[in-house]
């Protein structure tokens, strides 16, 4: 029964994306200024549609907590031996599942915009609309016809066949939503900017609308990238913290564009320059979220995220990406030459770094889309090449170098034009610091130049970061400002993360038996006793170890090697201990044969990784920086609205004693209101 | 600074070709990507195990009515199928109607049942058939993940030495009948 009406829901929301789009396009063709009977219908449509998609990922959602084993993908993806909470997760840990969350998302978004946005021109607004009708009715249509998430089976199955284990985790119920919410925040961005482009309203004003979107966009990848790179870190076992795994990377390249289109936007918003740049990096940044998803669900790509691969599926994601990024693309070449110059600037000043830097993130996403892309190329000619951190470190870093410097200085530039000579001490500052930095490292040890490079720069531009703060009285610094400092501050500890790791990272494989004593750096790590132990739907081996630093107090880890039954698959439950300036990471793997003593042997890998944590930190503090822009932006807007209502109010009271007067001097004066 | 460098956003009012290329970019991918997906696919991933020896093992019964299975078993010369599933796996029985024509057009089939209690077991072969000569039960996985099996069903052609020929991940659908036959042949 529940099945049936989220699938009725979904066919009426459908129904409404196709009246939001032909109403928002036919409004288009009233005179300009002219109010069109068709403009009427978008915006409610937007808000219903909303509610419907909603209700049908509640139904899958109710589905996946009663394990609805007559709801095929339910049998085909839950279990319902699985905790509640994994059984809620796994509504979105396969493919039509995550789809329709996909779907809500945009729909949900679309029906906030067309509820609370009401500083547009109508014009633009209807054109929005239509297009975000557009976009939606496009996933409905591959929902509904390749992807249907309520297909019954025809005779319900006895049990399910479960979830890919690696995906019960705390991580899936984080990681998946805040990307998608990430990557349809850039849907309203690229309708905004296909709204504004068709009605030619590429203007301060429109960049103002569409900043928040992008901010939030921006905020839910920043966060969900970092959980995702956290999750893979401690859920494979393998250590690492970043994979150039083609999925990975299709989160990464909307991340990057959309890190552009920020920068881009606020300029336009601030200095009404870079019109074209900011239409096309809305474009392209929406472009990459389906570009990610058709690579990672038409099977084009082979990845390690093992997702259900279907060509027919691909064929219409392919259909949907031509319409969409193919349509946007021909109408941003048609209509760029219209879009009128902005404000001219000079490349010594913070437009110009802004515009450099721009540059640099669309550099480092090419060689990311090549990279990912590389190996179907390839495989078009029969050679099958596997591209990994071999070129995607070094090629990426020559551009990310250069972007880490001018990022350091443009926020010291002023706006328009600046002299060089006006900034020079603190030029001269941030370069003694780099050099510094090299010099310090390079002197206690011998480290790949990249990690070297990377802390220079991070101490670089943790001070940079700061510097716009400097001579300013702090409560009076705006919010915004205050995001942009803590965002750029918390580039520059990643930063410094990533550096640590790759520089000082120590790392132990070794057979150990009970009693067995490794060491690795100061940390002494002693396996106890390997027991068998079971879970809910898993059996495993857990090895106790007695970790010390120092000689100080025994901390005990338990890294577990799980095998779960349903479905049948190994996992290895890495244990952590963090410290303030790292994490000793341990894996225990298979059986290592017996030792001479004759007790049985265990494979045991421990990692010590100095400062990894601040990687995370590093992505937290930039997605924090992001909301605290938002809160100022909309400090502002709330402000400004107020202003003018007060003025208006003034106005009228004006108007208001004015007709009073005349009135007085009348014939009968009338009761005031 | 008097003499103002004009920035890329000023050429670019002077020609604004740049404006096509990324449309251009689009479309060769678009012909990339819709020249791969016409392409079959080859999924088959060559399992590292093909050409190894099956480990020494030895497990009891899963059925009442068959023997339990050890390494012994594959090394009397004839080429075996070696199918591991379980009675709690849904793809198990739809490959059921396919091991038994297997069976009938001459192979013998040993059976390793992953993770399973006796009982459901002996329900599961009741409702779909048995075409084992014998079946050993896999507690826990270990024989499994030995063999380079990750999940169920599973079946492999193990040549009459215990060395292992061919992997088959997944059930096996009617299309693999002929497939597995000849792996069988070529075995010998």
């Amino acid at each position: 029964m529940f099945a049936e009406i989220g699938h009725a829901a979904l066919w009426l929301a459908a129904a409404l994306a196709i009246l939001q789009m032909v109403s928002g396009a036919l409004a288009l063709r009233a005179a300009e200024g002219e109010a069109s009977p068709y403009a009427l219908y978008a915006r409610p449509a937007a808000v219903v549609q909303a509610f419907l998609a909603a209700i049908a990922f509640l139904t899958l959602l109710h589905a996946f907590a009663v394990t609805d084993l007559s709801v095929k993908l339910v049998a085909t993806n839950s279990h319902s031996m699985k905790p509640l909470l994994y059984k809620l997760t796994g509504t979105w840990g396969n493919h039509e599942g995550s789809m329709l969350l996909w779907v809500s998302v945009l729909a949900l978004s679309g029906g906030l915009l067309a509820f609370a946005e009401r500083r547009l021109p109508e014009r633009t607004m209807s054109a929005t609309l239509s297009v975000q009708g557009f976009v939606a009715l496009g996933f409905y249509v591959f929902l509904l016809f390749s992807s249907n998430p309520f297909e019954r089976l025809p005779v319900p199955a006895v049990e399910g066949i479960g979830l890919n284990p690696l995906l019960q985790d705390i991580g899936l119920a984080i990681h998946p939503p805040t990307l998608y919410i990430g990557y349809v925040g850039l849907s309203v961005a690229f309708s905004l900017a296909m709204g504004a482009l068709i009605t030619r309203q590429v203007n301060p004003n429109f960049a103002k609308v569409m900043r928040p979107w992008v901010l939030g966009a921006w905020v839910f990848l920043t966060f969900g990238i970092t959980a995702g790179s956290y999750w893979a870190y401690y859920e494979l076992g393998w250590g690492g913290w970043w994979f150039w795994d083609p999925v990975e990377n299709a989160s990464l390249m909307p991340w990057l564009a959309a890190t552009a289109l920020l920068h881009s936007v606020s300029v336009l918003a601030a200095r009404d320059a870079l019109r074209t740049w900011t239409i096309m990096l809305g474009v392209v940044a929406f472009s990459m979220s389906m570009l990610g998803t058709f690579l990672v669900r038409s099977g084009v790509i082979t990845s390690v995220h093992a997702f259900a691969v279907d060509p027919e599926r691909g064929t219409l994601l392919l259909v949907l990406l031509g319409l969409y990024v193919g349509g946007s693309l021909t109408i941003f070449a048609l209509r760029a030459g219209s879009v009128a110059e902005g404000k001219r600037f000079t490349a010594t000043s913070r437009e110009g770094a802004l515009v450099f830097n721009n540059v640099m993130l669309s550099a480092i996403l090419a060689i990311v889309l090549l990279g990912t892309l590389y190996p179907v190329l390839t495989e078009a000619f029969d050679v099958r090449v596997s591209v990994g951190p071999p070129y995607f470190n070094p090629a990426g870093a020559i551009f990310a170098i250069t972007m880490f410097i001018v990022m350091a200085i443009g926020p010291l530039l002023r706006w328009k034009d600046d002299s060089p000579a006006r900034i020079q001490p603190q030029i001269a500052v941030l370069g003694a610091v780099t050099l510094l930095v090299i010099a310090l490292v390079v002197f206690l040890g011998d480290y790949p130049v990249l990690p070297v490079l990377g802390l220079a720069l991070a101490a670089t531009l943790g001070l940079a970061a700061l510097m716009p703060l400097k001579g300013r009285k702090l409560t009076r610094v705006p919010t915004a400002t205050w995001g942009m400092v803590a965002a750029h501050f918390g580039v520059a500890v990643a930063l410094f993360g990533m550096a640590c790791e790759g520089a000082f990272t120590q790392e132990r494989l070794a057979a150990v038996g009970p009693g067995g004593v490794e060491q690795i750096g100061d940390w002494k790590v002693q396996l106890e006793s390997v027991d068998p132990v079971s879970g809910p739907n898993w059996t495993a081996i857990e090895a106790r170890l007695a970790v010390s630093r120092d000689g100080g107090e025994p901390v005990t880890l338990n890294p577990q090697a799980r095998n779960f039954w349903a479905p049948a698959q190994a996992t290895s439950e890495s244990a952590l201990l963090t410290t303030w300036d790292g994490q000793l990471y341990a894996v225990i793997g298979d059986a290592a044969g017996i030792g001479p003593d004759g007790q049985q042997r265990w494979q045991l890998r421990v990692w010590w990784k100095p400062f990894v944590t601040f990687i995370w930190y590093g992505g937290l503090l930039i997605a924090f920086g992001g909301v605290l822009s938002i809160i100022g932006r909309l400090q502002v807007d709330l402000r400004t609205r107020k202003a003018s209502r007060r003025r208006e109010e003034q106005r009228e009271d004006q108007a208001a004693i004015a007709r009073d007067e005349q009135a007085a001097g009348g014939a009968t004066p009338e009761p005031a209101e | 600074m008097s003499a103002a460098t004009d920035t890329s956003e000023a050429k670019a009012g002077l020609n604004k070709a740049w404006v096509w290329i990324p449309l251009l970019l689009f479309i060769g991918f678009a012909t990339l990507a819709a020249f791969m997906l016409t392409q079959p696919k080859n999924e088959f991933v060559t399992s590292k195990m093909v050409g190894k020896p099956l480990p020494e093992f030895d497990l009891r019964p899963a059925a009442q009515d068959r023997p339990g299975v050890s390494i012994a078993n594959f090394r009397d010369g004839k080429p075996k199928l070696l199918n591991v599933w379980a009675s709690w796996c849904l793809p198990c029985i739809a490959e059921a109607p396919q091991l038994e024509e297997l069976r009938d057009s001459g192979a013998e089939i040993i059976g390793i049942a992953i993770r399973d209690r006796p009982a459901d077991v002996a329900g599961f072969l009741a409702r779909h058939g048995n075409p084992y000569t014998r079946i050993g039960a896999d507690d826990l996985s270990e024989v499994q993940l030995e063999i380079g099996s990750s999940g169920v069903p599973e079946t492999f052609v193990i040549d009459g030495q215990g060395v292992i020929r061919h992997q088959h991940i997944g059930d096996i659908r009617a299309e693999h009948v002929p497939m597995l036959l000849e792996k069988l042949q070529e075995a010998k």
